[in-house]
């Protein structure tokens, strides 16, 4: 079980009190109806699923409820950081592989 | 090849054992091959087998990054069904099943299909009009598969709890009476020989590290820890590594790798006569010839390559067994591990060509597919050689994704295995 800390409540909980939120820094095409084929369907099935740094969202859904971002190795599992939605990545985090 | 028979093992007792051959060569890279299999598994060394068997080519390679069946071939429960809901996964899961009917046969290799009955739970209403529905449309497609009473099902699986002041109650259930286990193993291994019999160069200890192209973007060949091989025609069989290795030609797809786990306990006397598999509770279990019961539990919540679950996960699988079987409680559990399963979307495989010139793709089994084995080598294979997807696996293209005409069993069936 991993340790997620939370940086909304700013303290280190189980896992279980999170949910995760699969492949984080996603833009969502102003408007799809513009968009290629192609474009959208990347937009919306493809994923990096990289076998390294991962950027990630988990939501606090046993806690404050809110959903933040995670970067985390998916070798070792570590939790490298956790920021604010609005706030932007840790400087040297490469964003989550090819 | 040496083949096996009754006068064969008489033969070899008579000298200890000491006459048998190796299953198959240890082959090296050569410089170019016509097709070259990127994953030993048992879909990997199944298409092997299928191009060599039935389509005649020859100049085969099946390379594998570690021992070949040491992926999720040789880490799954090993249930084998075809109890889908969808036509499209019916014809391809029954494709398999018939293959399997015949396959120690076919291989000459005994794989120990064992037709137990595979028996789905329903703990309440919802789950009982589920599969129910599975129950009919299967009988439809003429598929096998039956509707019991809690009463029917503890007959046929006497350790079930039926009664009805517990957690999880038995409302009923589906017997498919054809499903079963196989050795996982045996699988691959047979596979692995009967290719390696036709020629086909089964190269361990090679892991795929790029793939090149040409000026046009078509595939050129592949780099290796066992340095270069050219070829133009690539099958990728990677399972959970499909993401990394698609990569290295520039490939995105709709897939994430989640670990998956299962856990066997000390061997027993023989105690269940059958598959039990409960997905509303997410618990499975089965009992190897050894005698050991052999359990899967789900995927954890997110996606990593770790190839171990969590212990929450494994809890929480165990707590739901010892109220389905209250005689499993003071079993003491041996051994668990985990594989890396190729999730996508819709929970249905992804086979045929990829956007790559050259590059064919077979993967997205995700956590249930060691019983299409058989099938998934034989549809690939043809799929390989002819350039064009074989009709029954033509509705698992990539391209579902772009036109929206998913086979979405995830939401069909709510199961994994
Ligand atoms: C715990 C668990 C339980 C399961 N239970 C069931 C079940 O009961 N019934 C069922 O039907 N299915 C089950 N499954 C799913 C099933 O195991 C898989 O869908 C199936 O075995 C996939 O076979 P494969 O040959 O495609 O993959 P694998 O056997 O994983 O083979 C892929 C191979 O590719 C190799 N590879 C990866 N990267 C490279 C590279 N760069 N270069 C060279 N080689 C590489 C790997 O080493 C591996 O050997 C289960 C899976 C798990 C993990
Ligand atoms: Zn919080």
């Amino acid at each position: 079980m991993l340790l997620i800390r939370c940086p909304y409540c700013e303290t280190e909980r189980p896992e279980l009190e999170f949910r995760y939120g699969g492949e984080a820094l996603l833009e969502r095409p102003k408007d799809p109806a513009l968009v290629s084929d192609d474009a959208w369907t990347a937009y919306l099935w493809t994923c990096k699923n990289p076998k390294g740094p991962h950027a990630e969202r988990w939501r606090h859904v046993h806690g404050c409820g809110r959903f933040f971002n995670a970067a985390r190795n998916t070798v070792s599992d570590l939790i490298v950081s956790t920021w604010r939605v609005d706030d932007s990545p840790p400087a040297n985090f490469d964003g989550g592989g090819a | 090849m040496q083949r096996f028979s009754f006068l064969q093992l008489l033969r070899q007792s008579f000298r200890n054992h000491e006459g048998w051959e190796p299953q198959w060569r240890a082959a090296s890279p050569k410089a170019a091959y016509d097709v070259v299999i990127v994953g030993g598994g048992g879909h990997g060394l199944a298409t092997a087998y299928y191009l060599a068997s039935e389509h005649g080519l020859r100049n085969i390679a099946v390379v594998e990054k570690g021992w070949i069946g040491g992926g999720n071939t040789g880490r799954n429960t090993t249930i084998v069904r075809s109890n889908y809901l969808f036509e499209e996964s019916e014809a391809l899961f029954e494709h398999s099943m018939k293959l399997w009917e015949g396959l120690s046969q076919a291989l000459n290799y005994n794989v120990m299909y064992s037709p137990r009955g595979v028996l789905v739970l329903a703990h309440n209403t919802t789950d009982a009009q589920v599969i129910r529905r599975h129950v009919h449309a299967n009988r439809l497609a003429g598929i096998d598969n039956e509707w019991m009473t809690p009463e029917q099902a503890k007959d046929f699986c006497p350790i079930l709890d039926i009664s009805r002041n517990v957690r999880y109650p038995i409302v009923g259930a589906s017997l498919q009476r054809r499903g079963g286990t196989a050795r996982h193993d045996a699988v691959a291994w047979g596979y692995a020989r009967a290719a390696s019999a036709l020629g086909v160069d089964i190269i361990e200890n090679c892991e795929v590290t790029a793939i090149r192209r040409d000026a046009g973007g078509g595939v050129q060949g592949l780099e290796t820890t066992r340095g270069e091989i050219a070829t133009r025609k690539i099958g990728l069989v990677t399972a959970g590594h499909t993401s990394v290795v698609a990569a290295m030609a520039g490939l995105r797809l709709p897939m994430e790798s989640y670990p998956l786990q299962a856990l066997v306990s000390e061997p027993v006397k023989p105690v269940m006569p059958c598959v039990v598999m409960s997905n509303s509770i997410h618990a499975y279990m089965s009992q190897s010839d050894k005698g050991e019961l052999v359990i899967g539990a789900g995927t954890d919540a997110y996606t990593s390559y770790s190839q171990r679950g969590a212990l929450h996960v494994a809890q929480h699988t165990l707590d739901a067994l010892c109220e389905l079987f209250p005689i499993v409680r003071r079993l003491r559990m041996l051994r668990s591990w985990g594989g890396i399963v190729d999730v996508t979307p819709d929970r249905s495989p992804i086979i045929g060509k990829s956007p790559v010139e050259g590059l064919f793709l077979n993967c997205g089994w995700g956590t249930g597919g060691f019983k299409a084995t058989p099938g998934s080598g034989h549809l690939f294979a043809h799929t390989l050689a002819k350039n064009e997807a074989h009709p029954i696996v033509a509705p698992f293209g990539l391209d579902r994704f772009r036109t929206g005409a998913l086979v979405d069993e995830s939401t069909a069936a709510a199961v994994a295995h």
